[in-house]
């Protein structure tokens, strides 16, 4: 495999390849890719079929290009759609099966998979390229009924319910990269948490690129039935390459009656370099279905990586009384592109949502947040909040705020609130002269401004992303 | 402690202080006092290496050319300023900040970092020594304290982070007789042989509580008479104007 890292950079420290001989689908998108793709994953005939279905539909699509930030086209002929170490073609039984190489790499990416060394109280799902190479703490989840395995597996061990929710709040044909990702996806994880169960232990799901030319596409279906509770949290990271390399995500919630899923993400995908060469084009379509009563979504999102973020984690508001939430910290300095936000679609009764969102732009940056409010005409007594900060570092970058607010209903409230703000020097000064140097002053600061939507974050990941925080913006302020 | 000779001092091509010298030596507690724009805050501003002023002259801190300090590292050496006006730091919790910043201050001077709880003691200690309630730490970093509270504040801090050298920039201004008398008791119990002050103000009152071993008054960026105490009563009662 070539090994087309740069190390220029020393701000990245995820920026490693693990060299390992990995197993190739062929060249492009075709027909053709997208069998050995079903091949490889032993798939049943009624997943290919519905894979072909979408790539027949993505034949009539267009790209999207209503967003802000822009990027060269992409061919997508010259991408491979799976790769996989050859090692995991088969996922291995256990983790003393697993190539120590990988071990290795997640252990320097601070994900220990051993037995001893596991992040306690955290179940992880590790999947590298296009394959889930490890699943812990399963045992301990199958006790209490809960399925959390790869979404490969599932489709093989649990069809019916993968069937019946799969594309169920994505359909088939919603929109270019979904559509895209229907036909190609490649692994990503499947939870299941049954009636009345909480689930004892946060669950998580690591996601790693490393071979190059190389999408990743990832799907992922969570579905927390009556009553029950779930905290699933992902990571992201990528080796650094001058190419842009594209991950395309489709992620699909489904909550029952009285249900709660609390969504986490921590995305620190390969931004490119200083001058914005190369990095990953973060294109991804999250939603969920608050289909029961009383169900709750809440989303938390902390964007700090990839040169181009293009997401809007979405909560469809069906069930009466139900919740949806999305809390984000989008952070783009350099050359970094976001343009980020949410969709709340109120059409259950007394439904409720908020929207806390925090943009950060430094460098030549540009950070937009783009959000919908769509209350429906029978949504009677549904409220939602919205609160969209904007923070300047430097003169050269740009933030935006695009609200679109839909109201068909008079019983009906919608607030918005938003500010931009300068990183003022009078803060700066006064946090130098209690002996703080630039950086970390900067680093105070600015989890000062993302406070809100840090203390939604798992205790576990918490203090990992107030780092982040700080270490993405290093070298902003001069 | 510290010997400025001849300081020059403009920003954006305007000259605040025009030719300045003083001498404090350790534990002298020396006052500036000064009709508005005369320079005072600029000076506070240029000692504790606050960035945008042209600078010549000659500053000399503990035997250091404090010029080429950057202002983190000079607090470290043990420069503390009481802001005039305390800046809003929306989320960040006080008691963290503090902690942050008491860490700093002992990492430099080659002392042990303190934990939470150790910190939190020492907070208890100084916070009832000076009888500030303690909730104010919980708060976000001078967000929506009320005047009073962010001078007394600042005065916590100065205990906490136990500098050789605080300026005090206008602390009293706008403080009822309470306050006033917890920033002065802050001053008074931290006064040794080895500290110096300089307080800067534009009335006599804080001085009533706060003896100043020197008095200075500062006209239009230049000293232009040093005394004692009696320097002060007299100009409490002819005003600046009298004296240039």
């Amino acid at each position: 495999m070539k090994n087309q890292n740069i190390n220029t950079l020393e701000d990245y420290k995820y920026g490693f390849t693990t060299d390992i001989e990995s197993v190739r689908a062929p060249k492009g998108l075709s027909e053709n890719s997208i069998k050995f793709i079903s091949k490889m994953k032993k798939e049943p005939q009624w997943m290919l079929d519905w894979r072909l279905k979408a790539f027949n539909r993505l034949k009539n699509l267009k790209e999207p290009n209503w967003q802000k930030p822009k990027y060269p086209k992409i061919n997508y002929q010259d991408l491979y759609y799976y790769s996989a170490p050859k090692s995991a073609s088969e996922k291995p039984k256990s983790l003393d099966e697993v190539d120590p190489k990988l071990i290795e790499t997640y252990k320097k990416l601070g994900i220990p998979l051993n037995e001893q060394k596991r992040l306690s109280g955290v179940a992880v799902d590790a999947v590298f390229d296009s394959v889930s190479v490890a699943t812990t703490y399963k045992e301990e989840l199958t006790k209490k009924g809960i399925i959390f395995c790869s979404i490969s597996e599932a489709i093989r061990n649990h069809p019916d319910l993968v069937r019946k929710y799969l594309g169920s709040v994505i359909p088939l044909t919603d929109h270019y990269f979904a559509t895209l990702n229907s036909a190609v996806f490649t692994d990503g994880s499947f939870v299941y948490i049954p009636p009345k169960v909480r689930c004892p232990m946060e669950l998580s799901t690591y996601f790693r690129i490393n071979a190059s030319e190389t999408g990743q596409f990832e799907r992922t279906l969570i579905i927390a039935d009556k009553g029950s509770y779930v905290s699933y949290l992902e990571g992201c990271t990528a080796p650094m390459r001058d190419e842009n390399q594209l991950h395309a995500a489709n992620v699909e919630l489904v909550a029952l009656d009285d249900a709660e899923i609390k969504y986490s993400t921590v995305q620190n995908w390969y931004p490119g370099d200083k001058d914005g060469v190369g990095g990953i084009y973060n294109f991804v379509t999250k939603r969920g279905a608050c289909r029961g009563k009383n169900s709750k979504i809440s989303w938390t999102q902390v964007e700090t990586g990839s040169a181009i973020t293009w997401k809007y984690p979405s909560c469809i508001l069906q069930g009466d009384n139900s919740v949806g939430e999305f809390y984000s910290i989008a952070i783009t300095n350099n050359h970094q592109k976001a343009d980020t936000g949410t969709k709340m679609i109120h059409l259950g009764k007394n439904t409720k949502s908020k929207i806390i969102s925090k943009g950060i732009s430094a460098g030549q940056a540009d950070n937009t947040y783009r959000g919908l409010v769509d209350i429906g005409k029978n949504a009677s007594n549904s409220r939602n909040f919205t609160q969209c900060d904007s923070l300047l570092m430097g003169n050269k970058c740009g933030a935006h705020t695009v609200p679109y607010i839909k109201n068909k209903n008079s019983s009906s409230t919608v607030e918005h609130e938003a500010t931009t703000s300068k990183i003022n020097d009078e803060q700066l000064f006064y946090c130098n002269q209690r002996g703080m140097n630039q950086e970390e002053a900067v680093s105070l600061i600015v989890n000062g401004f993302c406070k809100e939507v840090l203390q939604q974050l798992p205790m576990e990941f918490a203090v990992e992303a107030q780092k982040l925080v700080g270490i993405s913006l290093e070298g902003s302020v001069g | 402690m510290l010997e400025i000779k001849n300081l020059k001092a403009s920003i954006n091509n305007r000259d605040i202080i025009k030719g300045l010298d003083i001498t404090i030596k350790p534990g002298e507690l020396h006052a500036i006092m000064g009709p508005n724009g005369s320079g005072k805050s600029t000076l506070a501003n240029v000692l504790s290496g606050k960035n945008g002023y042209e600078i010549s002259g000659a500053i000399q801190f503990k035997g250091k050319n404090l010029i080429e300090i950057p202002v983190d590292e000079r607090a470290q050496k043990g420069i503390f300023l009481a802001f005039q006006y305390p800046t809003e730091i929306p989320g960040v919790n006080t008691n963290n900040f503090l902690k942050t910043s008491l860490n700093k201050v002992r990492k430099a001077r080659g002392e042990k970092e303190l934990d939470t709880l150790t910190f939190l003691k020492i907070v208890k200690e100084k916070t009832a020594e000076l009888g500030i309630d303690e909730k104010i730490l919980s708060r976000q970093l001078n967000v929506g304290f009320s005047g009073g509270e962010k001078k007394k504040n600042e005065i916590l801090q100065m205990k906490i982070l136990d500098p050789s050298f605080t300026i005090l920039d206008e602390t009293d201004s706008g403080l009822d007789i309470d306050a006033l008398k917890t920033i002065a008791n802050g001053v008074n119990s931290s006064r040794d042989k080895m500290k110096s002050f300089l307080v800067i103000t534009h009335y006599q009152r804080l001085l009533d509580y706060i003896k100043p071993d020197f008095v200075h008054v500062l006209s239009d960026g230049k000293i232009v008479k040093s005394g004692g105490m009696e320097l002060a009563e007299e100009l409490e009662k002819t005003g600046y104007k009298k004296i240039k």
